[in-house]
């Protein structure tokens, strides 16, 4: 009870000591709340490039733990589709494997508007979408219902939309694919990939892909044939487990002479610890730069007002202030006036981040954009904090050591 | 009941390049719950030096301080700050309130060193005290929407608040004109009175010194107990008494037992 009332009586005392010195606690406060607005807006972009680099990362290797897999026999060759996918799926049932997807990288000759063209295009399962975290610009990607349509669905890169004359989705654009069984593509989603026009490309569903039957491009003799892979999205801490026993189950099920050829192919399988530790240490480096200037300043400020309060602690001392009490109660009103201005700092860098003007400045557009990285905020705030108490332990030590009689006698 | 006690307590301070000063030289003296001791002498004499011993603020370079039967080299310092909040009231010449605060605030910085029970009831107990000086209805005041005398009448309820058994008035009526001093001086001395603590004036004003009880004179460091002035209070004790019915309103208050019980 009696630590509580000091608590908060020392409290009450740094509150009143604010209130009275209003101007100079608002030059105090101007400048840390700017030091903090930066210090978070700093940390904010920098977990917000964090996140657009991994969505980078994870698009071409997928979210950790990937797991891929290739079944070839010593002559090269690529197993059975139809049964490895099953022996695939029997596998990833057993293993309570949730996401899985099968995947090919081709290319086909398309008849297009402005005359029959090489596209390079990509099949796989609806499930792919979520693994690698692939971005879209307008539309949408597939979903499983995709798989049951007429008409094949699919996703087309920038450059092919500009090709078809920049066509509204609305319309249900589409071009004919030839192949085995000639269809016609329904464009539902497009994505911001471009190469300035030179490379179409598309995406489709695996299925539709196994119906159309591409014809295949003609390049050359002893030429690689792409084979599909197939993918499993498994948690990272039983990522080397489960290779193991996908390795072993599906080696079975194909019989002898076959190798299932699994790898982990996702950023973080190649990196230990943090891929994007320089990244952080760059950031963190500015930030506690901001952050001293900012505290510099402040103890210059307290330091200059303790001199003027020597006389005002004095009297205190004389009314039974107990130069434990004096020194938190100058730390206090440091602490007070910080967390105060943390707050209004944190407000600004959302108030910034949120502008327009930083999305315009990501290079690429970031998917999965948290609202504020609430990373961000704490460490504005405790940073704040921790500026109050350093800043004020030197007027605090000031102030404990003014002599009461000399104090009074002024 | 001795209060407080001091033996053979002197005060030296070093200056560089300089002899070192003797300000206080062997003082004894002996203070009684609920005295009310004068200490005239001349400017330099070493008075605020005495106060300031007296009050815990400082330390004599020998000799023995004992307050309340604990001698000072026993209590540890912040020991002492607790024992100076709750026990000496302190009253300045140049009354030294808090700028920028209301009368109300500076009245109640004293209970934000007080226990709960004074702490959590601050407001009401440093509104009846300026009650107590007369000053009920200037509770929002700053200090320099005041008069002198009403300044001095807010250190005085800011020195009393925490209810303390030694009150330290350090020429109160210094910076006051004549009558307004008699009647700050008048109001002090009763309401110390009352609440029954020991009064330790300094002064070099004959007729607040007429109004203690006990008196002494320092003179070059040395304190003498001063009879001689006795015969000074007949005369002079006429006039003070009769500028006490206009102080009336505020003071009759505090005869309750009532109130005066509350705040010690
Ligand atoms: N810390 C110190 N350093 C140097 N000299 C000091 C110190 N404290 C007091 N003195 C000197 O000691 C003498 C007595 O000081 P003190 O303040 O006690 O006098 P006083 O009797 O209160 O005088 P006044 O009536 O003018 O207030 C003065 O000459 C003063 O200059
Ligand atoms: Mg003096």
């Amino acid at each position: 009870m009696r630590l509580l009332t000091s608590i908060a009586a020392a409290l009450v005392e740094a509150w009143g000591e604010l209130r009275v010195s209003r101007l100079r606690v608002m030059l105090s406060l101007i400048g840390v709340a700017v030091a903090v607005a930066a210090l978070t807006a700093v940390t904010a972009l920098g977990a917000i490039a964090e996140q657009s680099l991994r969505e980078q990362q994870e698009r071409f290797g997928g979210r950790p733990a990937l797991l891929s897999l290739q079944p070839t026999n010593s002559a090269g060759e690529a197993a059975d589709s139809a049964l490895t996918t099953a022996a695939f799926d029997a596998a990833a049932e057993r293993y309570g494997i949730t996401h899985t997807s099968r995947t090919i990288m081709d290319q086909t000759l398309v008849q297009l508007p402005t005359g029959e063209t090489p596209v390079q295009f990509q099949a796989f399962d609806a499930d792919y979408v979520t693994m690698h975290r692939l971005a879209i610009r307008e539309g949408r990607w597939f979903t499983d219902g995709d798989a049951e349509r007429f008409a094949p669905a699919v996703v087309i890169n920038r450059d092919l939309w500009q090709m078809l004359g920049e066509p509204d989705l609305s319309t249900h654009p589409h071009f004919p694919l030839s192949g085995v069984q000639p269809t016609t593509a329904v464009v539902i989603g497009v994505t911001g990939d471009d190469c300035q026009g030179g490379c179409p490309t598309m995406n489709l569903l695996y299925d539709d892909y196994q119906r159309v039957g591409f014809t295949p491009m003609d390049y050359g003799p002893d030429s690689y044939v792409p084979q599909p892979t197939y993918e499993a999205w498994v948690p990272p801490s039983q990522a080397k487990e489960l290779m193991k026993r996908l390795d072993s189950s599906i080696s079975a099920s194909l019989g002898d002479g076959w190798q299932t050829n699994i790898s982990r192919n996702d950023y973080a399988a190649y990196l230990d610890g943090d891929p994007l530790l320089p990244v952080k240490l760059g950031v963190g480096g500015v930030a506690g730069l901001v952050l001293l200037l900012g505290a510099l300043g402040l103890v210059n400020i307290s330091l200059v007002t303790v001199k003027y309060r020597v006389r005002e602690i004095g009297i205190r001392r004389s009314f039974g202030a107990t130069a434990g009490r004096v020194f938190f109660g100058v730390m206090m009103e440091s602490v007070v006036a910080t967390v105060v201005a943390g707050l209004i700092g944190v407000a600004l860098a959302v108030a910034v981040m949120k502008s327009p003007l930083v999305s315009m400045m990501m290079s690429t557009p970031v998917q999965d954009l948290p609202p504020f990285p609430i990373s961000a905020a704490i460490v504005g705030l405790v940073s704040a904090t921790a500026v109050g108490a350093l800043a004020g332990l030197v007027p605090a030590l000031v102030a404990v050591r003014v002599k009461p009689i000399d104090a009074i006698r002024l | 009941m001795t209060l407080l006690r001091l033996e053979q307590v002197t005060r030296t301070v070093r200056i560089p390049d300089a002899e070192p000063l003797h300000i206080l030289r062997g003082i004894d003296l002996e203070v009684e719950v609920g005295d009310h001791v004068s200490i005239v002498g001349r400017s330099g004499s070493g008075k605020s030096t005495l106060l300031n011993l007296l009050g815990l603020l400082d330390e004599p370079t020998s000799g023995r301080l004992v307050f309340d039967e604990i001698p000072l080299e026993r209590m540890r310092s912040g020991q002492r700050d607790r024992r100076r909040g709750r026990d000496v009231g302190f009253i300045f010449q140049q009354f030294n309130l808090l700028g920028g605060r209301t009368a109300l605030e500076n009245v109640m910085t004293p209970l934000l060193y007080a226990g709960p029970a004074q702490f959590w009831r601050r407001r009401r107990l440093a509104a009846e005290m300026l009650d107590r000086v007369g000053l009920g209805s200037r509770l929002d005041s700053l200090p320099t929407q005041l008069s002198g005398g009403e300044q001095q009448r807010v250190a005085i309820a800011r020195a009393l608040v925490r209810g303390p058994r030694l009150i330290l008035a350090d020429e109160p009526t210094g910076a006051l004109d004549v009558e307004t001093g008699e009647r700050v001086m008048a109001l002090l001395d009763q309401v110390a009175e009352d609440s029954g603590a020991a009064l330790i004036t300094i002064t070099h004003d004959p007729n607040v010194a007429a109004l203690a009880r006990r008196h002494y004179r320092l003179d070059q460091g040395i304190l003498t107990p001063s009879g001689a002035e006795v015969r000074l209070e007949p005369a002079l004790a006429a006039p003070t008494s009769a500028a006490a019915p206009a102080l009336a309103p505020p003071v009759a208050p505090l005869a309750g037992p009532s109130t005066s019980g509350e705040v010690l």
